[in-house]
This record gives structure tokens, C-alpha cells and sequence, in this order.
């Protein structure tokens, strides 16, 4: 492999990284309170507020099933609007981020559902505020979950990543496609692959990791 | 296990003058929705009162309201009409932050402990403290007088999972003690502990009763929870309290049919199965009359039996019977039985001791 080849597959590896990182980044920030929202607002929950949930529960629903290159072209004028142009690495985070934004809502959801109810229960008892048993009960006891579904958001995005190259994001799975398959170099699109499975692994056993670490539910020897 | 209880004292021992019920419950009724929309009634008319510094045990089968009873008291269910009176406070009615500081007065445990598995058990003591916003000094020393008080202080840094059943509830007492609550609401909490274990639970609870003076009101379906640490019992069942008054009469004399049942095999009160069933409604020739005996505080000791046969000359024949203490007072239940000829005698010489006698049929 030539050392040009190699500079272009370590540069698509940064855009790559930075798309998915800024976007992840993003999609949590958004995802995080939108799910623990959806988590709390069916009827009888903490912020108690079932046609707000169902509403929004609609939009998530729609945001998944849109098939994520449909996604891209159809939301090219939003992403003009925020990123000022719809072409280039920068502008490939938009739709990144919208995709993965209910995405992660859902995966965030359904952590914070999996924490026994007896302890909002004990904690409403003792006089904790809804934002109290956000913060200090649910939370902390959804971690080790919220840590597994961000590694799942993430390692999605890195497959939605290889897609943007559609509206010239750039990227590993851009230049698989380029250069790999279009001029026929089957060993660029081999590199690509096992750039794409090191990153995968990589970004999974630190998740997994890091949840386990968060897990005391379990005994550590 | 022992640690001075001095340490705690800001909790006031005012148990000598029964003054206004610390919890009192008036004509609460609680209707929920049903699954098929149609409304289902988990209370109907309930009246209660604690008084401050007691113990009140509420036991029922499950279903029979006693999880709707307990959570009306701090204001976890909202009763659908009546009032809950608690240390003066209208609970039923306070608006939600109100509500939320009143309830650092009422502290409550639960069966499966309901600890946050992320804490370690000082934390999970330590987290209303955080709630009510004591600072960080303050939290520090209270977490670890309260975990001297449960006898868990070489366990603070364990999360849950590395404790055992009883070493979780005792965490679970010490979270519900944080905020020197005046009533402690206790949710069936030894039913996931086994015997032993919940024998300890109990001596726990009894001795934080006296020593520190604090009102509980449990809610279970063991007699033998109630028998050993409430001095006042109610029975729930269909949503009503069918009975309710000091443990020791209540065991006695139960007069409700759900009562009894609990008792069965408590207090001696089931008959051995070669005596049950060969009970018939009516005398036969050659049969005997059963009668069961209650023996009761000051009588309870005396050698009725004997007396019966050297006075009257009735040989009694014992079929079953045990004797018990329940609250603190000797109490007995004997079945024997008597030639029919001598029934009506010995009944009125057992009423003579003021013993309570119950007619059960007779067997061949």
C-alpha cells in the first residue's frame, strides 16, 4: 500500500472519529433529558404528562424508522440552516446527530424504566423533589445501562458515518466506497474494514468496561 | 450492635402523657381505577389512631388494603375522601412541597430494603440528609451514629449487593432514621427475612421504639410480627378494619372470623387434625363435648383442671393446647373434653374463673 493511501486512510479515520464523537457528543446532550423525560412522564410518573409523552414518543418513533441516507437528503435545508452548508465533514454531524439523537432518547429510556420503582418509591418517601430522584436516584442507578446504550449509539454511528459520504462527508466508509469499490482497489476497501472493526471493538470494550465498572449490583472480586 | 442511643437524642421520650394521636386516620376511603376503567375500592371507611410512642401492627391477607393503608400515612397515596392527620398536619391535604418536608418526619422501610445499588450503605444512609440539605460535616457524623445504631459500622463502604438480607434492612432502618423522624412505617419489612434474621429485625425495631421513643406502625401478614413487637394490632380485610384494639385481648378473645384464621396455628388455636375431624355439630350417644379454653392474664395460671376434677368430679380429657405469651402476659388455649352430662357444670365452673370457654362440637 502506497504511503499516499495510508495518509488518506488515516485522515478519513479523524473525519470519521470527529463526526461521530461530535455527534455523539451532541446526540447525548439532547438525548440524555429526552429520555429521561420519556422516562418519567407516562401516566402516574414522576412529571406525569401521558399526551406530551405520546407525542413525542410519535416524533422518536418517526425519526428511527426514517431510513438514515433518506434522512440526510431530506433534511439537507435543516442542515444549510445550522451548519451553514449541507456539504463537507462539518455538515455531515446534522444528520449524524439528528439520527442519533432519538436514538439514544430510547436507549437512555430504557436504562432509567429498568431502575426499580420501589426506589423512587423509598426516595419519594423520604422527601425527595422529582429533580432529586432524577438526579440523585435514576441516574446513578440507570449508569451502568446509559454506559452500554451510548456505546451502542456509538458504534451505530459509526456505521451511519460510513454513509454521509453521500453529501461529501468524508470519512472511512466514503473512502471505502471511492476508492475501494469505484476504482476497484480491493485492498483500500480491505483497510477500511479493519480500521471500522478495531474502532468498533475498541469504542465496545471500553463501554463494556466502563459499565461494568459503574455496575455494583453485582459482586467484584 | 449496642451503641449508645444517647448519641441521638435529639428525639424527645414523651411517652408518659398519651396526649393527641400522633397518626390518626379519619373515615378514609381510597378508590382506585381499575384495569377495565371500572373503579375498585381498596378502602372503605377506615378510622384510626396512634398514639405517640406506640406500636401499631395492621395485618391482613394480601389484597385486603393494608399497602394502601400504610402509604396514605405519608402521603404516597392520596385518600379519596377523608383525612390523615400526622404530628398535627393534614397530610391528605398539604401541597406536594409541604408534603415533601413533612415527610422527613415520617420514615419508612420496606420489604425488598429498596437501597440504591449504587451506594455504599453509608451513602445510602447519608441520602436524605442530602435531600433535606444538611452539609457535607453534619451528614458525615449522623451517618455514623446511625450505622452505629443498627450495628453496621465496619459495613459502611459495602454497596448492597456485598451485604446480606438482614444487613440491608438494617441499612434501610438507618436511611428511615436519618432525619429523626416521629413515625416509622414499616412495609411487611421482615417478610423477605428468614426467622432468624427476622427475629433481630424485630428486637431492632422494639428497641428503637423504646429507646428513642419513635411511633411504628407496621403493616404484615405474620401474627407472629405483630405478636412480638405491637402492643396495638388492627385487622384489615375487604378495605375495613374488622378488629382492632390491644394485642394481648385482640389474640385472646379474637371476635372476627379473619382474626381467628391468622391466629390458627399461632397461639394453639387449630385443632389437631384427629380431633377436627371427628368433630361433629351434635351430641351422639356416648360422645364427648369439646370445649376450648382461653386462659387469660390473672387466671392463666391457676390449676383449673385439677380443680375441676377433685371439686366437681369431672375428668376432663386434654385434646389439644398451649400456652404463650403474648405482649408480655401469659395467655393459654386448652381444648378438652367432657362427658356430655357434665357440659353445662363445667362450663359454669370454668366461668367462675372468668376463663372464656367456646363450645367447638363433640366427638364420638
Amino acid at each position: 500500500m502506497s504511503p499516499e493511501m495510508i495518509r488518506l486512510i488515516a485522515s478519513a479515520t479523524g473525519e470519521t472519529l470527529y463526526m461521530v464523537a461530535v455527534s455523539a457528543g451532541i446526540a447525548t446532550l439532547l438525548g440524555l433529558p429526552l429520555g429521561i423525560f420519556l422516562a418519567t412522564s407516562g401516566k402516574g410518573e414522576l412529571y406525569a404528562a401521558p399526551w406530551v409523552n405520546r407525542g413525542l414518543g410519535v416524533i422518536v418513533n418517526a425519526a428511527r424508522s426514517t431510513p438514515f441516507i433518506i434522512l440526510v437528503v431530506a433534511i439537507i435545508p435543516f442542515t444549510r440552516l445550522i451548519a451553514g452548508t449541507s456539504i463537507g465533514t462539518s455538515a455531515a454531524i446534522v444528520p449524524l446527530t439528528v439520527a442519533a439523537t432519538p436514538f439514544i432518547a430510547r436507549l437512555i429510556e430504557g436504562a432509567i424504566r429498568e431502575v426499580d420503582q420501589g426506589l423512587i418509591e423509598a426516595a419519594r418517601a423520604f422527601g425527595a423533589s422529582p429533580l432529586q430522584i432524577v438526579l440523585k436516584v435514576l441516574i446513578p442507578e440507570a449508569l451502568p445501562g446509559i454506559a452500554l446504550g451510548l456505546t451502542l449509539a456509538v458504534v451505530s454511528l459509526i456505521g451511519y458515518s460510513a454513509m454521509v459520504g453521500a453529501v461529501g462527508g468524508g470519512g472511512l466508509g466514503d473512502l471505502g466506497i471511492r476508492y475501494g469499490y469505484q476504482r476497484f482497489m480491493p485492498e483500500t476497501m480491505l483497510a477500511v474494514v479493519v480500521v471500522l472493526i478495531v474502532l468498533v471493538q475498541v469504542v465496545q470494550s471500553i463501554g463494556d468496561r466502563l459499565s461494568r465498572h459503574l455496575n455494583k449490583r453485582v459482586r467484584h472480586s | 450492635m449496642n451503641a449508645p442511643l444517647g448519641y441521638l437524642g435529639d428525639q424527645p421520650l414523651q411517652r408518659l402523657v398519651p396526649a393527641e394521636p400522633i397518626v390518626r386516620l379519619e373515615k378514609i376511603t381510597k378508590v382506585f381505577a381499575g384495569r377495565d376503567g371500572l373503579p375498585v375500592s381498596a378502602l372503605e371507611g377506615v378510622d384510626l389512631a396512634v398514639p405517640q410512642g406506640s406500636v401499631l401492627g395492621i395485618i391482613g391477607r394480601s389484597g385486603a388494603g393494608k399497602s394502601t393503608l400504610i402509604r396514605l400515612v405519608n402521603g404516597l397515596e392520596k385518600p379519596s375522601s377523608g383525612r390523615v392527620i400526622v404530628d398535627g398536619a393534614d397530610i391528605s391535604a398539604l401541597p406536594e412541597a409541604a408534603l415533601r418536608h413533612a415527610r422527613r418526619s415520617i420514615g419508612m422501610i420496606f420489604q425488598h430494603f429498596n437501597l440504591l445499588s449504587s451506594r455504599t450503605a453509608a451513602q445510602n444512609v447519608a441520602l436524605p440528609l442530602e435531600v433535606a440539605g444538611y452539609d457535607k460535616a453534619a451528614i458525615r457524623t449522623r451517618v455514623e451514629e446511625l450505622l452505629a445504631l443498627v450495628g453496621l459500622s465496619d459495613k459502611r463502604n459495602r454497596y448492597p449487593s456485598e451485604l446480606s438480607g438482614g444487613q440491608k434492612q438494617r441499612v434501610g432502618i438507618a436511611r428511615a432514621l436519618a432525619t429523626n423522624p416521629k413515625v416509622l412505617l414499616s412495609d411487611e419489612a421482615t417478610s423477605a427475612l428468614d426467622p432468624e434474621t427476622t427475629r433481630s429485625i424485630l428486637d431492632l425495631l422494639a428497641r428503637i421504639n423504646a429507646e428513642l421513643g419513635l411511633t411504628i406502625v407496621l403493616i404484615t401478614h405474620e401474627m407472629a410480627v405483630i405478636r412480638s413487637i405491637a402492643r396495638d394490632v388492627a385487622v384489615i380485610e375487604g378495605g375495613r378494619i374488622v378488629e382492632q384494639g390491644d394485642v394481648f385481648d385482640v389474640f385472646t378473645r379474637p371476635q372476627h372470623e379473619v382474626t381467628r384464621s391468622f391466629l390458627g396455628d399461632e397461639t394453639g388455636r387449630a385443632l389437631p387434625p384427629y380431633v377436627a375431624n371427628r368433630l361433629q355439630p351434635e351430641p351422639k350417644p356416648g360422645s364427648q363435648a369439646v370445649i376450648r379454653i382461653g386462659f387469660r392474664g390473672p387466671h392463666a395460671t391457676d390449676p383449673v383442671l385439677a380443680r375441676l376434677a377433685r371439686d366437681l368430679g369431672i375428668e376432663a380429657n386434654i385434646l389439644a393446647g398451649s400456652v404463650d405469651e403474648i405482649a408480655g402476659r401469659p395467655c393459654g388455649t386448652l381444648v378438652i373434653g367432657v362427658p356430655e352430662q357434665s357440659l353445662k357444670t363445667t362450663i359454669d365452673f370454668l366461668k367462675q374463673y372468668g376463663l372464656d370457654t367456646e363450645v367447638l362440637g363433640h366427638v364420638a
